[in-house]
């Protein structure tokens, strides 16, 4: 499953890293921060979806706790 | 502004006027009797409430192992900026470190905006007829196939739809870039994201809101930025290593330098502090990926929607472009374009009353054909009627209409013996015609025995092919080309007409993608052949180059599922516009990282030997930053 949230993120290096990290959770088929949209793009197997997306959203909270997303 | 950068704005505005107060004590030597200890704590309070956030997420990040988070390099180079004694130099970097931080989040706000508005194509509402009549306020994407929906003038279209009723006008330049509106009256389809401007329209859905244009262009527009470019990924890369190596340098230079050189470990500390004031490559990471945006918006504006970042980067490099023919150069719908009567054709007014003699022979011909619906023979009737006339059957004598494959059709009009087809035809009754040598198809016409004339028809060239390929050309584009399944002579007149260099002709669909194979193992790394088609037969060949353009035909999916760029109206002029703009993009793009990484190198080396202050660092680094947004807003901007 691919799902986009939207997503408050201030800096593109931030948003960056954010990729970086959710890219490395096990379970994560692909990841996107787009700063200039300001959206999250996450793809992983549906049966784990919605704990991967959980996972995700602190990996993100771990590098930039500034970072919003909208789940 | 957003409520988090009204805050910071207004916690600048406090700081700053405590740090001008600050200064003047200062330089007026007021601050002089003031012991350190008291001073520190003095300078302190506003450091405090402009930078409590950045140590603050500073210690969190540090807490998750995040040794090279700006926060925390910003924290330590002003505490350190504190231990040496420089209290104002510490104020000032942080003051300045966030004035360039809001700056940079408000102009890339801006941008943001500027762009989403300019594309702004989403409709919000649909309104749904009941059966009982009844309109009903819902969500578009709550709409199904079939549904009736009304839209009043100043709506845009919710889906992609069929007109059922009424006639308006309709405005597709946020689509298009086309500002002249369409007229629209039942049966007609409209794409969803045009505006509807005068009348009520009553339309059918004929796709659901996710499948409909609207929904397409925004999905590839978001995920365009998301196609990273060599640039980007390279600026990716840099900035990963750039950080690290930047904040091991500065702890060298604190530790080793005073051993080395037998500077003060004060004087080592301040040069340490430049450097971890410039690790942060905020101004890189944001103004090439900003640029793209802004270069991907500007074509948008115009009606081309460029796929990815990586494309608009190709497209910069364009020299070869491969053009179809049918349904990119032409039309693809045949019409008359020629009437050729013959000497003395004997065709007097006496026949019809009429006195224009190319009339008359299309008036013979278009009888001849009346009961015939080959393509050549509804262009000849098409013509006819275009001038206002109105083929009459009763005239034909359908007992003894024959067709001859190969040759053409024998008829009895107005009692006498008609003959239309090729030169075959007249030959094998022993007319006597004059052969014309034309790209198109020729009808040769002869009634009772006697050559009448020749009816010429051919593929239309479009409006502005010829305009498109001269501006190409003073584009830079070095080659162009043209790929048909035609034969040899129309192939090359069309060629010639619209001033293509290089044609070939008479190819099988396969033959194209191998002809276009054998051209990009031609090209070398700096240049990019592209190739334009309506994706209707050519879409292996719209993959296989390095840029795709497709004719978008508005809402042909094939076409924009294949292509890396999409001309929205089918324009051809619009593909100069986008090499311009892709060009353009590119040049600020590369303007930026020059410059950025210029200025940063500089205030490395100048701080390394202790040429330079930390307010020359700061203005130098947050200056960076805002002259690359600064610059990369103009690819925004296409004229």
């Amino acid at each position: 499953m691919k799902k986009t949230y939207k997503c408050e993120v201030d800096c593109a290096n931030c948003a960056a890293k954010m990729e970086e990290a959710v890219k490395k959770i096990e379970g994560v088929t692909d990841a996107r921060v787009n700063f200039m949209t300001q959206k999250f793009m996450l793809e992983a197997d549906d049966a784990v979806y919605a704990e991967v997306l959980e996972k995700a959203v602190k990996a993100c909270k771990k590098v930039e706790p500034d970072c919003e997303i909208e789940v | 502004m957003t409520k988090k950068q009204k805050k910071v704005r207004n916690r600048i505005i406090v700081v700053l006027i405590m740090f001008f107060a600050l200064l003047i004590l200062d330089k007026t030597g007021v601050l002089e009797p003031v012991p350190w200890y008291l001073q520190l704590v003095i300078y302190l309070i506003p450091y405090i409430i402009i930078g409590y956030d950045v140590i603050k997420k500073a210690a969190i990040n540090i807490s998750h192992g995040q040794v090279f988070d700006e926060n925390f390099l910003m924290m330590i180079a002003t505490f350190g900026a504190f231990g040496i004694g420089e209290y104002s130099e510490a104020l000032a970097v942080m003051l300045f470190y966030q004035v360039g931080e809001l700056f940079q989040s408000y102009a890339v706000g801006k941008s943001r905006q500027s762009i989403t508005e300019m594309m702004s194509i989403a409709p919000e509402i649909a309104n749904i007829v009941r059966e009982d009549g009844t309109v009903e306020e819902v969500d578009p994407e709550e709409v199904s196939v079939g549904d009736i929906l009304q839209i009043r003038a100043g709506e845009k279209v919710p889906v992609d739809a069929v007109v059922v009723e009424g006639e308006s006008f309709i405005d597709t330049a946020a689509l298009t870039g086309e500002s002249v509106p369409r007229k629209v009256v039942a049966g007609d389809d409209i794409i969803s994201g045009c505006v509807n401007q005068d009348g009520v329209l009553k339309v059918r859905a004929i796709k659901a809101y996710e499948d409909s244009t609207v929904a397409k262009i925004l999905e590839l527009v978001e995920n365009a930025s998301n196609k990273k470019s060599r640039m980007e990924n390279f600026i990716t890369r840099f900035a990963r290593y750039y950080t690290p190596v930047v904040t091991i340098g500065a702890v060298l230079l604190a530790v080793v330098l005073p051993f080395a050189t037998g500077i003060s470990f004060m004087d080592s500390i301040r040069r340490a502090c430049i450097f971890l004031i410039v690790s942060c490559p905020c101004a890189l990471v944001i103004s090439v990926p900003l640029g793209f945006f802004g270069g991907i918006g500007a074509s948008s504006k115009i009606g081309v929607l460029v796929k990815g970042s990586n494309f608009l980067e190709a497209a910069s490099l364009i020299d070869t472009i491969v053009f179809d023919k049918t349904g990119t150069i032409t039309k693809g719908e045949f019409k008359v374009t020629d009437i050729v009567l013959a000497d003395n054709s004997g065709i007097d007014s006496s026949l019809s009353g009429d006195n224009d003699l190319k009339t008359q022979l299309l008036k013979i011909a278009a009888h001849g054909e009346a009961l015939s619906n080959h393509p050549i023979a509804r262009s000849i009737k098409e013509a006819y009627e275009q001038k206002g006339y109105a083929v009459d059957q009763s005239l034909v004598d359908e007992a003894s209409t024959k067709e001859v494959a190969g040759h053409g059709i024998t008829t009895v009009y107005d009692g006498k013996e008609l003959i239309l087809g090729n030169g075959k035809a007249l030959l094998a009754n022993n007319i006597e015609y004059s052969e014309i040598d034309s790209p198109g198809t020729t009808v040769y016409v002869a009634l009772d025995g006697k050559y009448l004339g020749c009816i010429v028809i051919s593929d239309v060239i479009k409006d502005g092919v010829v305009d498109a390929i001269a501006n190409i050309k003073k584009a830079g584009v070095d080659k162009t080309v043209l790929l048909t399944g035609d034969r040899k002579n129309a192939a090359l007149f069309t060629a010639k007409k619209v001033g293509i260099d290089e044609t070939h002709y008479e190819l099988l669909p396969a033959d194209k993608v191998t002809q276009v194979e054998k051209m990009l193992s031609e090209e070398d790394n700096n240049s990019k052949l592209a190739f334009v088609g309506d994706g209707i037969n050519d879409a292996p060949v719209l993959m296989r180059a390095d840029v795709g353009i497709a004719m978008g035909s508005l809402g042909s999916d094939a076409a924009i599922e294949a292509a890396d760029i999409v001309i929205m109206d089918d324009d051809l002029r619009k593909i100069p516009s986008v090499i311009k703009i892709a060009r353009k993009t590119l040049r600020i793009v590369k303007e930026n990282i020059v410059f950025a990484l210029t200025v940063k190198i500089a205030i490395l080396i100048l701080g390394a030997l202790g040429l330079t202050t930390m307010w020359l660092a700061v203005f130098g680094d947050v200056g960076v930053a805002v002259l690359a947004i600064l610059n990369s807003m103009r690819a925004l901007k296409y004229d």
